[in-house]
């Protein structure tokens, strides 16, 4: 068992972990964070996805005692109050959702995308989200949304 | 930015009034996607509950085989373990989900008495303080068989001296007394006999797992009043709560389930199987109980679309039109009927295609075997039934040298044809499908093909 420090979406939390717990179960079991799925549970389905310390990572394979003194940001942080985020707000209006499942972990590798690469191409954004399964099969309106979402945030940032 | 394509309302303009088309056309966002977008969405799974228990399954190891001995010993020695779940806890143990609609017999137990039809069937629910607990304890479970003949092919499992796995007695579902599910129009054999052409050719299919990324799953939560909560992902909350209580021998009211956000079903999360042994675990143990499938269950044991061999014959004339159309379908059920008898009855009532065609035979079987029971997906019945059917299409026009889409124009249904299950057809629209479909490709008809319309009687035209 080990205490672990952390910042989860801008604000310290502290937790212990067991050696089996993961960081997937931290955030969804003991830190009230559910945005986070388990689909597989083995880093193949990328419904877990979550940025820590900036990179998307499958929080389902990582060790929860590995993370102490990281940055975790998660699919709740995104949105200020009643405002979404860019990527957030063209995913509803693009409607790149069905079930919702594969959602938060789409838009998580969306927002690692262009918080590195500001314009990137379709061919980019379909590598990006690469680690990321549909089973709705929705993925041309969010691979379109994750564009809008760059021209969003490209005008945005030419104000 | 709407990416909607504007209606076009061209087509059957006298059957609506103007103004009809009030959201139809027009750009609504889903009353669900904010949620989705904000992670805020409850599935199941978002919900913890102090004391939560955990179950896992012992399943068999074989494909058809005879228990001899059930030993638990070692899996309740297992630290975290609270209760070992076998048949003898299931007070109605035998089910069919149709049921409901007046289907039988009961085949299917919830888990398994004396004999195991499938390798993975439930045979022991293990319920303990941890997933880790539960998977060691079921782990633990030691099943003694006897290895029986397995069928694992649908045709295999119809012939004579096969040998019979279910306990009705066939290895085929009996409906009204009959070993298929049948169609009978016209008279196929005379058809045949008056075709300049016949054509025969046999279609098969693989089963398709759904693979939803939210994995089968339900929460159990004993409530103050007796009742049991059920929090689950089930497609089908009615069937399952009525399915549920009939399996714990209570009545409906005892159960409440709450679901309707479903991480991906596709017809995957119909059956009921995980919510009768979390109920039981729950009045057992008086905790609130997890039992979800991993990723290996979904993929090996969740009910897959069933595969299917289909034999199509048909006798053509010369000039393309379909004279005699017999159907011999098989559909694997795999080793319980689950809603199979279900889909094969859609698979007959979708025969012979939207096609008139005035002599059909059709067999649609519902076949037992010792695979993977299958079960409801996306158009079950019909999507292999419309594989097989538009392949044939596909293929006679090929050999006798016709543009394949005037072809099905004209063998195409139109309203007031009388189908070959003496309905008589309505509202079809076959013919203008293919019509636009051919303009949106550039695909060109000649005018009388062009002229043709759904709701033109047959004979005035073409």
């Amino acid at each position: 068992m080990k205490i672990v420090n952390l910042k989860v979406n801008g604000v310290g939390k502290t937790f212990i972990a067991r050696p089996e717990t993961t960081l997937l179960l931290a955030l969804r079991e003991q830190l009230g964070l559910t945005g986070a799925k388990r689909g597989c549970a083995q880093g193949a389905c990328g419904s877990c996805t979550v940025l820590l310390d900036g990179d998307p990572v499958v929080s389902c394979l990582i060790p929860a005692m590995t993370v102490d003194g990281g940055d975790v940001a998660t699919v709740e942080g995104l949105a200020d109050g009643p405002v979404l985020s860019d990527v957030q707000q063209a995913f509803l209006d693009g409607f790149a959702t069905q079930c919702g499942f594969c959602t938060p972990g789409m838009i998580m590798s969306a927002e690692a995308l262009l918080d590195r690469n500001p314009s990137p191409t379709r061919d980019e954004v379909n590598e990006a989200i690469s680690g990321n399964v549909c089973r709705c099969t929705g993925y041309e309106p969010i691979v379109s949304a994750i564009l809008d979402a760059a021209e969003r945030r490209r005008a945005g940032a030419n104000l | 930015m709407p990416r909607v394509n504007p209606i076009d309302g061209d087509y059957f303009r006298d059957e609506r009034k103007d103004g009809d088309f009030k959201v139809i056309g027009k750009t609504v966002q889903r009353s669900d996607a904010l949620g989705h977008v904000t992670g805020r969405t409850e599935f199941f799974e978002d919900r913890t509950f102090p004391d939560l228990a955990h179950i896992k399954i012992h399943r068999s190891a074989h494909h058809h085989a005879r228990i001899d001995a059930v030993d638990t010993s070692e899996a309740e020695r297992v630290p975290g373990v609270l209760r070992v779940i076998t048949h003898r806890d299931v007070p109605s143990n035998w089910y069919v989900v149709l049921r409901l609609i007046g289907i039988e017999p009961n085949d299917e137990p919830v888990l398994a008495e004396d004999r195991v039809l499938y390798k993975g069937e439930p045979v022991v629910a293990v319920v303990a303080d941890s997933e880790a607990a539960a998977i060691e304890g079921a782990a633990r479970v030691r099943v003694s068989y006897t290895e029986l003949p397995a069928v694992l092919d649908v045709e295999e499992a119809l012939a004579e001296g096969a040998p019979i796995i279910k306990q009705a007695g066939t290895n085929y579902f009996v409906y009204e007394g009959h070993h298929a599910r049948r169609l009978r129009f016209g008279d196929v054999e005379q058809g045949f006999a008056q075709a300049d052409h016949i054509f025969d050719w046999r279609y098969s299919s693989a089963p398709i797992e759904h693979a939803p990324t939210e994995t089968t799953g339900c929460i159990v939560v004993p409530q103050s009043s007796g009742r049991l909560l059920i929090h689950s992902n089930t497609q089908a909350a009615f069937f399952t709560l009525d399915n549920t209580a009939l399996i714990l021998d209570r009545p409906f009211s005892d159960l409440q389930v709450k679901g309707g956000t479903v991480g991906g079903g596709f017809g995957g999360k119909v059956d009921v199987m995980v919510e009768p042994l979390a109920c039981i675990a729950a009045a057992l143990t008086n905790r609130p109980v997890k039992f979800v499938y991993s990723r290996a269950e979904e993929m090996q044991v969740s009910s897959p679309r069933a595969a299917e061999r289909i034999y199509i014959k048909d006798g053509v004339m010369n000039d393309g039109r379909i004279v005699a159309r017999k159907v011999m379908l098989y559909v694997d059920a795999g080793a319980y009927s689950r809603h199979s008898p279900y889909g094969t009855t859609k698979a007959c009532a979708h025969l012979p295609g939207p096609y008139t065609i005035p002599n059909v035979y059709a067999d649609c079987h519902c076949v037992y075997t010792n695979r993977t029971p299958s079960s409801a997906m996306r158009g079950f019945g019909v999507t292999i039934a419309d594989f097989a059917l538009e392949s044939q299409m596909d293929r006679i026009a090929r050999a006798l040298g016709l543009d394949p889409l005037q072809f099905r124009l004209r063998n195409a249904y139109r309203d007031g044809d009388l189908k070959a299950h003496r309905k008589v057809a309505e509202g079809t629209a076959l013919i203008e499908v293919i019509q636009r479909a051919a303009a949106l490709v550039g695909h060109d008809l000649p005018e009388e093909y062009r002229a043709l319309s759904s709701t033109t009687p047959r004979g005035e035209a073409a």
